[in-house]
């Protein structure tokens, strides 16, 4: 089965704090209020561990990357 | 409608109709045999509390995972303003819906039945007490009544299930979805109160009965609520695939002039009324035209009424009614409604046009539950059918009476 792998955010969780965009800006900026909002379709290879910091940054743990089978919906 | 279905039976003014009058008129309640979800699958029969989602699919997935401790919730919470479809229901056929509740049960494996009713339908929730406590042990006593808060988000399927198991009526993440983990951490079912009345009649006829209702390709009746500038408001059950038009007309036909139609209420959308007419009232037929049949509300907007004042006001009410969990919905539908009210108070600006076109896409699809996406796909809708009211806004909003 193709995977591949996605930002997801915990729309819950997030405060807006707003790391994610400073260190992934490649995919990921900021709304008006300062809330993520994440480049349509999947994460490059190339930027994988850049993705993984900014999950590891995030001080509410809103954020994950998830692999997902192809096609599915996601929240961007 | 040449016969109704869930509505039929004695005078709706006479009140809930007794167990006794339930059983002779439509026969005891048939056992459900393990035939019940593929005869629910055939019939082609969809939820009716907005997302229109196939019942059959829906109970096998919560069967599927079911041990024998699934939870039922029987949803009448009804938190859409203008629908009252479910508390007619409830407060007139409560037997039809317990019937399909309890269908449901035996189908999904379930021990618990849990009947969520919005706080302020005082006789509907009467009405279901009642009824309850005449039903057959071991019903009665795997059910119980749970009252919901009057919030618009609070009869989402994720809210009710966060309602029943910690009190508080706000959406959560998902995954992991109701039928996955619910109510006490096993698979649940959240069934709107219509779809589970349809159930009971399915269980009885058939599916081929069920089909043998509706228009235009569509299959089986549903209940409408038709609201605004018509001469009989109300609630209405219609062959699946009846028009615009034609259930307008049996509301009685229009008061005035009709400058647009609202479909499927708060989370639907306003279409002018020149090709709202035509439209057939189906799910699946609305999808089709990307629209949402919602649960079934048809506003009916005046011509001498402004479209950008009330998109203003439904804007500001699902602005207050976002939970105030996820910060793009929160701040965004505030941002919208706060733009939405100064074009309409102090004359239209193409700064705030631009911004309601770049929020209503940015706050798409970034809530934990689907108040956002709900609410900018209705502004986005009145910013199409209204576009020339938008443009050429005057400042008359505080001149028009509410």
């Amino acid at each position: 089965m193709k995977t591949e792998l996605h930002i997801v955010i915990d729309r819950i969780k997030c405060d807006g704090h707003g790391l994610c965009a400073e260190l992934l800006p490649e995919l990921i900026r900021l709304d008006d209020w300062g809330y993520p909002i994440v480049a349509p379709g999947p994460v490059p290879e190339a930027l994988l561990p850049l993705a993984q910091r900014a999950v590891q940054a995030c001080p509410v743990l809103a954020l994950a990357v998830t692999r997902t089978e192809r096609q599915r919906k996601h929240s961007g | 409608m040449s016969e109704l279905r869930v509505l039929a039976g004695r005078d709706l003014m006479a009140g809930p109709e007794s167990l006794a009058d339930h059983v002779r008129r439509l026969g005891p309640l048939p056992p459900s045999g393990h035939g019940l979800v593929e005869t629910l699958d055939r019939s082609g029969v969809v939820g009716r509390g907005g997302a229109a989602f196939p019942l059959g699919a829906k109970w096998r997935s919560v069967a599927a995972k079911s041990r024998g401790s699934a939870v039922v919730i029987v949803n009448g919470a009804e938190g859409e303003p203008q629908s009252r479809k479910d508390r007619l229901l409830m407060t007139t056929r409560p037997h039809l819906i317990f019937d399909g509740a309890f269908l449901a049960t035996r189908a999904v494996h379930a021990n618990q039945v849990v009947v969520l009713i919005g706080e302020e339908h005082e006789a509907a929730r009467a009405a279901m007490a009642r009824a309850l406590g005449d039903r057959p042990e071991p019903e009665a006593r795997i059910a119980r009544i749970v009252s919901a808060p009057n919030r618009y988000v609070a009869g989402s399927s994720s809210a009710a299930v966060h309602l029943v198991n910690t009190g508080i009526g706000t959406p959560t993440t998902t995954p992991p979805h109701p039928h996955e983990r619910g109510v006490g951490g096993t698979p649940t079912l959240v069934q709107n109160v219509e779809s589970l009345a349809h159930v009971a009649l399915i269980a009885r006829h058939g599916d081929a009965w069920y089909r043998s209702a509706g228009r235009r390709g569509a299959s089986g009746t549903l209940l409408i609520t038709i609201a605004g500038a018509v001469a009989g408001p109300g609630v209405l059950e219609i062959e699946a695939g009846t028009t615009v038009a034609e259930a307008v007309a049996l509301a009685g036909g229009t008061t005035e002039p009709t400058g647009a139609v609202l479909i499927g209420g708060y989370f639907g959308a306003w279409v002018d009324a020149a090709d709202a007419w035509d439209l057939p009232l189906d799910a699946a037929a609305l999808r089709a035209r990307g629209l949402s049949l919602g649960c079934g509300v048809v506003g009916v907007l005046p011509k001498s009424s402004c479209g950008v004042c009330a998109t203003a006001r439904v804007m500001r009410f699902l602005a207050t009614e976002s939970s105030a969990q996820c910060g793009p919905c929160f701040f965004g539908l505030r941002a919208l409604a706060d733009a939405c009210d100064r074009l309409a108070e102090r004359g239209t600006n193409p700064d705030d046009i631009e911004r309601l076109q770049r929020w209503s896409t940015e706050v798409r699809g970034r809530g934990a539950c689907h108040h956002p996406d709900g609410a900018v796909m209705f502004l986005q809708s009145a910013l199409k059918t209204f576009s020339a009211a938008f443009a050429s806004h005057p400042a008359h909003w505080r001149r028009q009476p509410a």
